[in-house]
């Protein structure tokens, strides 16, 4: 097989920015690129096949795992990574949240994890235990057993309504 | 104890809850794991695996991939530079398959070429003519069977015989118990990248549990003297004990070495799944005796490990599974044998438990057993037979240390217990699925414990080092302790901030231009490394101090964080006297020598023992063989919490990989080839499946010898929670439950 011969131009949209993709085989996904092509390493790699939400990016406000997106596909879609969450040095609280609660061990699923429940609180800003767990369902983390990182977003539901913790 | 009940940490310090330095980092994405890194003029390496379980190499053809326009290399067994052979604790793998494959994922042939999928063809376009031979994947065989490597298919045959060999009590219970193959599943998988160097030799950067171990290996199948082969850590996605052995280390040396340019490698999941071992599949026979009272008289067991094709730490798992075999309780005679055996299935290894998970969930059971043929409570009888400290092991040896069995039991048994099954579909087997409803669901509570041995055991030299370098008060650590996601990190700012009043540590590169710190395993590295820390820090108020006395003449004396003139004039604190001066300690922390066991399986063979206690409460649809798992509570003997955030994060993360064991996690074997080397069908536990983790107590007690009186915590939360699972089903359904993980159709089909 010759990568060259199957090559091709087009354009992604990617956290407001454009970027040209020129010389790639028309085979890579989304994830590939953004990893490989833009450096834009934040969105991880854990399965490939769209079972651990390591990869979860947001594509025209719709939450999709980048492994499973042909990159050129994606072309003309505002794609959203987690590299897009803080704005500037500024954390977004469900970060700060994650910091505090101690929902990072390694940190693999952490990306992936926030882009999920930045959706999820989007549509659900007052969750029950119950309603984050399945939010969450499809996002593997095999170092804390979820347990932080349910009261992660407990907490950033709390702050956001100005209840007292 | 959760932050919504304590507010937010706000000091720093040993026993706070302070945060990751790195959680900004990890938060924002930025934070680089070891397949986020890249190079100028990179290649990318890829692996050609055996497809079978035993097969002799007749011929290997690579011209036609070679031909493959973007192919830098194809290295085979031939081009192996020094010894090709390496191993963990013993070597006797090839780096690279030369005569015989042993098992389905043995590399045989590495590529490296100009993108990822162009090295993927290449490795399709290798042909190897292989003569299939008869795998052997029955490890109850394999100890009788004709040898499938030079060393023999047993790696260790361990006896254990203490007390009296014909007492005997008048209860007698008997079981047959299996675990099968579980896998670590860290969610990065294995990946780095190697540069070649202008002297000839290699710069690796990867993730890994301990970088001079690794360092060795490699050193040896490049032929390279030590201090070319330098070893940087990369961002670890988790660990496990599955980064414990060598996987791409060698092979990506050697392309980079060979193609004189870097080389990066990243496993796919079903490649990780090939890659690293595993925790070893057990078949268990136990035989307990006790007189009226419930006191134990005699344990009898027979243990086979299936190590698969290699060795790898297969040796030292078999001395924990037979030494931890009777559980945390007080037995005057036992006869224990165990076999750790060589196979054709997947080397097995290190994970989270090492050897002590698979004794403990028969030992568990065998102890449920006993208590309903003495009609006892199987707490009480847990009580009855508790270790305490100053009693002795079946390896006799006598626990000088703390041994708070009884306090961990007791805080737990005493912890309330949740409601009755709930109505709400999120909540019962099953879940949204509507595959259940709550009349057919039976609740089930079920109690386990667990000892566990710290740091490295049987003579082994185990020892860290840190450096501790103050430029102008700016304080920097340098260890090669790996962090995998437990958190030194954290304690190492801690330790900082409790010993210099220093706020913040610059925690310098890891990497091996320092001596080892060992591995990041056997919960040891808050004991040795953190301990290394902690001494390094003290050399340098020593040497403060010191300088102080030598330029003021008179004497301090070092109170807290100050340091205060014996004349009476005004005390300094520590982090000020910093300011200005420059220091560099370097020292070495070693735990007490322990010693190999001898013939009947004597000796004090380990330094510290960690206790602990899980109860699980189950809901169960009996006919659909549907569980969940309401709650895990649980106590546990910590010595001393260090941060309260980070030891609760290790035992929700390790009950999770218990339930895992308990009810989803198994690599299903096929004649020796994995079946289910994937997301889809090696089922992790996700947030649906894993309960409330209420921690009952952690019994502080603090331990005579370790650093701040801290034991390691990261290992006891997997050990006894699969035996409480199985036991809450157990007392559900009634059914015996002899295998983890259970399946529904253990249940539904029960008898039938």
């Amino acid at each position: 097989m010759g990568i060259a011969q199957e090559s091709n131009q087009y354009e992604l949209t990617v956290n407001d920015s454009k970027y040209v993709i020129s010389g790639s085989w028309l085979g890579e996904s989304l994830l590939y690129v953004l990893r490989e092509r833009l450096g834009l390493y934040g969105s991880k790699n854990a399965c490939e096949q769209g079972e651990c939400g390591s990869c979860s990016v947001m594509m025209d406000d719709v939450l999709v795992c980048s492994c499973l997106v042909l990159a050129a596909n994606a072309e003309g879609r505002a794609i959203k990574t987690i590299e897009s969450v803080a704005e500037g040095s500024q954390l977004s609280d469900v970060q700060e949240a994650f910091i505090d609660t101690g929902a990072i061990q390694c940190g693999f699923c952490t990306p992936g994890l926030l882009v999920t429940i930045h959706d999820f609180l989007d549509s659900n800003p007052e969750p029950e235990e119950s309603e984050i767990k399945e939010a969450i369902s499809g996002n593997l983390c095999r170092c804390t057993g979820y347990g932080r990182i349910v009261e992660a977003v407990q907490l950033v539901s709390i702050r956001r309504s100005g209840r007292d913790i | 104890m959760s932050l919504l009940e304590e507010g937010i940490a706000s000091a720093a310090g040993v026993g706070i809850s302070a945060t990751r330095p790195d959680g900004k980092e990890k938060a924002r994405g930025d934070f680089l794991f070891s397949n986020d890194l890249s190079a100028e003029d990179m290649l990318w390496g890829q692996t050609l695996r055996s497809p079978y379980p035993s097969a002799k190499i007749r011929k290997i053809d690579f011209s036609q991939a070679l031909a493959i326009d973007g192919v830098h290399a194809i290295l085979t067994a031939d081009d192996v530079p020094g010894e090709n052979i390496f191993g963990l604790e013993h070597p006797d793998q090839p780096v690279l398959a030369f005569d015989i494959v042993r098992y389905v994922g043995e590399p045989v042939a590495i590529v490296a070429a100009t993108h990822p999928e162009v090295a993927k063809s290449a490795v399709d376009a290798i042909y190897v003519d292989y003569e299939q031979l008869d795998p052997l994947v029955n490890s109850q065989e394999a100890i009788e069977a004709a040898p499938i490597h030079p060393e023999g298919n047993v790696i260790r045959h361990l006896v254990i015989n203490h007390g009296d060999p014909d007492a005997v009590g008048n209860i007698t219970v008997e079981g047959e118990y299996e675990v099968g193959m579980q896998d670590q599943a860290f969610l990065g998988t294995e990946s780095g990248i190697a540069f070649p160097s202008a002297d000839g030799g290699v710069d690796l950067h990867i993730s890994t549990q301990w970088l001079h171990s690794d360092r060795d290996q490699v050193a040896s199948a490049l032929n390279l003297p030590e201090d070319l082969v330098r070893v940087t850590l990369a961002g670890v996605g988790g660990a496990f004990g599955g980064r414990e052995d060598v996987s791409m280390h060698v092979h990506l040396c050697m392309l980079a070495l060979h193609t004189g340019r870097p080389v990066k490698m990243v496993y796919d999941r079903n490649e990780s799944f090939l890659g690293h071992v595993h925790r070893h599949p057990a078949k268990i026979w136990f035989r307990h005796s006790a007189d009226e009272s419930g006191a134990l008289v005699k344990v009898e067991a027979k243990v086979i490990l299936d190590g698969g094709a290699y060795a790898s730490t297969t040796s030292a798992v078999l001395a924990n599974a037979c030494c931890f075999s009777v559980g945390p309780y007080r037995v005057p005679n036992a006869l224990i044998e165990g076999w750790g055996v060589r196979t054709n299935n997947p080397p097995c290894g290190a994970m989270r438990g090492f050897g002590n998970v698979q004794t403990c969930f028969a030992a568990e059971a065998q102890m449920d057993k006993l208590a309903r043929a003495l009609s006892m409570d199987p707490v009480e009888l847990r009580l009855l037979n508790a270790l305490k400290s100053g009693d002795t092991l079946i390896t006799g040896q006598k626990i000088t240390g703390t041994a708070p069995v009884k306090e961990v039991l007791t805080s737990l048994s005493e912890h309330p217990i949740p409601k009755g099954v709930k109505g709400d579909l999120l909540e019962l087997p099953g879940g949204t699925g509507r595959t259940t409803d709550n009349s057919h669901v039976k609740r089930g509570i079920g109690f386990a414990a667990s000892i566990k041995n710290l740091m490295f055991s049987e003579g082994f030299d185990d020892f860290s080092e840190a450096r501790c370098i103050v430029v102008d008060g700016e304080v920097s650590i340098q260890s090669a302790c790996v962090e995998v996601g437990q958190g030194f990190v954290t304690l190492v700012n801690q330790i900082v901030e409790e010993t210099l009043g220093v706020s913040e540590a610059v925690i310098l590169p890891v990497d091996t231009s320092i001596g080892s710190a060992g591995s990041t395993s056997a919960s040891r590295q808050t004991w040795m490394s953190g301990g290394a820390v902690l001494k390094a820090c003290e050399a340098v108020v020593n040497a403060l101090i010191l300088e102080l006395q030598n330029e003021n003449g008179g004497e301090y004396e070092k109170v807290g964080l100050n340091l205060v003139p014996k004349d009476g004039s005004d005390s300094i604190s520590i982090a000020v006297a910093l300011r200005g001066r420059n220091f560099d300690e370097h020292v070495t922390h070693r735990h007490l020598p322990t010693f190999p066991l001898d013939h009947n399986g004597q000796g004090n063979a380990h330094v510290s023992f960690a206790f602990a206690a899980h109860r699980a409460v189950v809901d169960v649809d009996q006919e659909l063989g549907l569980v969940r798992v309401v709650e895990i509570a649980t106590s546990q003997d910590v010595g001393r919490i260090l941060n309260p955030v980070q030891a609760r994060g290790q035992i929700e993360g390790g009950v999770a990989q218990g339930l895992g064991l308990a009810l989803l996690e198994e690599l299903v074997l096929i004649d020796g080839k994995i079946a289910n080397a994937n997301f889809t069908d090696y089922l992790l536990p996700t947030a649906m499946d894993t309960p409330p983790i209420e921690i009952a107590a952690f019994i502080e007690q603090p331990e005579p010898g370790a650093p701040f009186g801290a034991k390691g915590i990261g290992e006891p939360p997997v050990i006894s929670s699969t035996p409480a699972i199985v036991a809450a089903i157990r007392d559900a359904t009634g059914f015996e439950l002899n295998r983890v993980p259970i399946k529904p159709e253990d249940i539904a089909l029960n008898g039938l």
